[in-house]
């Protein structure tokens, strides 16, 4: 249908679209446009009445996001941003690795071995999402006390695969029910093992799906906080906590410096969403569009 | 040996029984169709001889070796299914290549064998295309091309043309036979279109309700059905069938009363006594008409005409009765009139009350 429409030309009525779709995009990209411009103004610039369109440049917040000098006239110091910027790409990359894995193998095994009883399971895989995850911080947060999980990689990496899997394994589940059983029977039937029909004809079928699965999945455990501000410790801090703690101090909440750590922060995501991006169109449209 | 045999094969799926104890014998470079409207189970029957389900009872041999309990990869079959199932992500070559990768055929050997059949069956130009941006016809091909790659013990086809237009089916049919003949291994063809089964078919088992009707050549299901069902499922347009009632018999021929009218048949030596309600198989196209009424014919009004191009169907009716009659399309009376319609002896039949064929 997509293709249709291209080709078909934009027409008078098109203009009209897509003047009104650039105005409704551009209302929605103020927020992030405003934080780009914040992050290139200097301390004044940035607190200015009315706001500044125009401005010189610089790039004095960029640098104050890894070494600042925290006293007027004192040496800079290592902020550790590159650290947290560290842990923030490997926790969010792993715990989406891992859920994806274990996600993708238990929406195969859903999707083509039906057991009794399993809309039972994937009703209960469903029900963690349903809680706000805050009613469950303080039992979390007991638990990993207990068992030494607190403030390790591993600890937050399980916390937040756990929290992507019940996403990953519906999501997946269904990419997977849409599969023809014949192509499947025909691998068997041409001398495949069950292992080489799922690696070498399933999994490229729901490429889409994983792309989707993981794009969505990242986005939540890059910006996740709560959690990340109470289970992390200083060495494993993720960038939105320690962002938040850049907040406050003698000085004031320092706007420009703040808008470079999430200008730094965008990078990432945007990056991946663009390179998975013809990926994600077709997964997130999925089912919904007769083949 | 390519041989494939069912013994008292039986397929149930809960409390419905697919697939009722059946035998099948298909001989090394024999081919055989299963004829049957749709879920009379012979694509149940398929997919147990490839492995995909498993029997319930009985045993499935190929090669004269029960294979009941070896997995599809294991029993060294081909088959290509109704709606291709061609490996979406991989391209055509790869398609075709894909069974000789899983038996470790050397890289080299396999490029031959994938040239090979690309120029067997036209597909040299469509080589590095994915499925999805084939035509019907060729992805029809490259189903096949997937199957003949190999040296399996057998073929099994499932509605191979079930979804290709007409013109492309015929060209089809006579390739998928050329490419079988060459080839001598036992193939099963299952399929719902009669005209696929009589032309590709060297014998054809006709099911219905998960049985063999009948299993027979081609000419002999067509001339001389087993019974009602394969009597009626089988030629178009389909056999007349009038019930009736056996009155007594002069001689080889019998007289029967039909919708309050006498007919006289040929029953050679059926043991029918008098007032036995039979019913009377007459094809359309083994009944013709006559200028006036005689002891052999019956008399009804054209209802409705269907020319067929060089002929035409006619369509009659008596009473309650209906007769289809195919004439030639010169000699075609007119809606409402009366006409008579004589038997060719030899090509009718009897059936009795259990509907048997009993002449």
């Amino acid at each position: 249908m997509a293709r249709s429409r291209q080709r078909r030309g934009v027409g008078k009525a098109g203009w009209w679209w897509t003047c009104g779709a650039a105005v409704v995009s551009f209302c929605y990209f103020f927020p992030v446009l405003w934080i780009i411009l914040t992050a290139f103004k200097t301390h004044n610039d940035a607190l200015a009445i009315p706001p500044k369109f125009l401005f010189t440049p610089t790039l004095e917040n960029f640098v104050g996001v890894f070494s600042r000098a925290y006293i007027k006239g004192q040496a800079a110091v290592d902020t550790g941003f590159d650290l947290f910027f560290f842990n923030s790409v490997f926790i969010a990359g792993s715990s989406v690795i891992v859920a994806l894995i274990l996600g993708t193998l238990a929406a195969y095994g859903f999707s083509r071995y039906p057991l009794k009883g399993n809309d039972t399971y994937l009703f209960i895989i469903l029900t963690t999402r349903m809680l706000p995850p805050i009613v469950v911080i303080i039992p979390i947060f007991l638990m990993f006390r207990v068992s030494g999980l607190s403030g390790t990689y591993l600890g937050i990496i399980l916390l937040y695969a756990a929290f992507n899997l019940p996403f990953a394994v519906w999501m997946m589940k269904s990419f997977f029910d849409e599969l023809s059983p014949d192509v499947e029977d025909a691998a068997r039937v041409d001398g495949s093992s069950d292992r080489r029909v799922f690696f070498k004809i399933c999994l490229p079928q729901v490429k889409a799906g994983l792309a989707a699965t993981a794009v969505f999945g990242l986005i939540l455990t890059w910006n996740e906080f709560l959690f990340a501000l109470l289970l992390t410790g200083v060495e494993t801090r993720t960038v939105p906590v320690a962002m938040a703690q850049t907040i406050g101090g003698d000085i004031g909440v320092r706007w420009g410096l703040l808008a470079a750590i999430e200008t730094l922060f965008l990078i990432p995501v945007i990056v991946v969403v663009f390179l998975l991006q013809n990926h994600l169109l077709r997964g997130v449209t999925f089912g919904t569009i007769k083949r | 040996m390519s041989t494939i045999e069912l013994t008292n094969l039986t397929k149930q799926f809960g409390a419905l029984t697919a697939v009722n104890a059946i035998d099948l014998d298909v001989g090394a470079g024999e081919v055989v169709c299963l004829l049957g409207p749709s879920g009379c189970g012979k694509t149940t029957t398929l997919r147990m001889i490839a492995g995909l389900e498993s029997a319930t009872s009985g045993e499935v041999r190929i090669g004269g070796q029960r294979v009941n309990e070896l997995s599809p990869r294991a029993r060294n079959v081909s088959m290509v299914f109704q709606f291709y199932a061609l490996y979406p992500t991989l391209s055509v070559a790869e398609n075709l290549a894909y069974p000789l990768h899983a038996e470790r055929l050397p890289p080299p050997e396999i490029a031959v064998r994938v040239r090979r059949v690309s120029e067997i069956l036209h597909l040299d130009e469509v080589q590095h295309r994915l499925p999805g941006q084939l035509a019907e016809g060729e992805k029809q091909r490259v189903a096949v091309g997937r199957a003949i790659i190999r040296d399996p013990s057998c073929f099994l086809f499932d509605e191979p043309l079930s979804r290709l237009d007409v013109q492309l089916r015929e060209t089809m049919r006579g390739q998928i036979k050329e490419v079988l003949a060459g080839l001598s291994r036992a193939t099963v063809i299952v399929t719902h279109d009669q005209l696929e089964a009589l032309t590709m078919a060297d014998r054809i088992a006709v099911m219905r309700d998960g049985r063999i009707e009948q299993f027979a050549s081609p000419h002999d299901i067509f001339a001389r059905p087993a019974n009602l069902f394969v009597a009626g499922f089988i030629g178009t347009p389909q056999m007349n069938l009038l019930p009736a009632t056996f009155i007594g018999r002069d001689g080889g021929t019998g007289r029967f009363r039909a919708g309050g009218q006498e007919v006289a048949m040929a029953i050679d030596g059926a043991a029918l006594s008098a007032d036995d309600p039979v019913t009377l198989g007459v094809r359309p196209r083994s009944l013709h008409l006559v200028s006036e009424a005689r002891a052999d014919t019956l008399s009804a009004v054209v209802d409705l005409i269907e020319p067929m191009g060089a002929e035409t169907l006619l369509h009659l009716v008596d009473g309650g009765q209906a007769l289809r009659v195919v004439v030639d399309h010169r000699s075609e009376p007119a809606v409402g009139e009366r006409v008579h319609v004589a038997f060719r002896p030899e090509q009718t039949h009897v059936f009795d009350r259990l509907e048997r064929r009993m002449t």
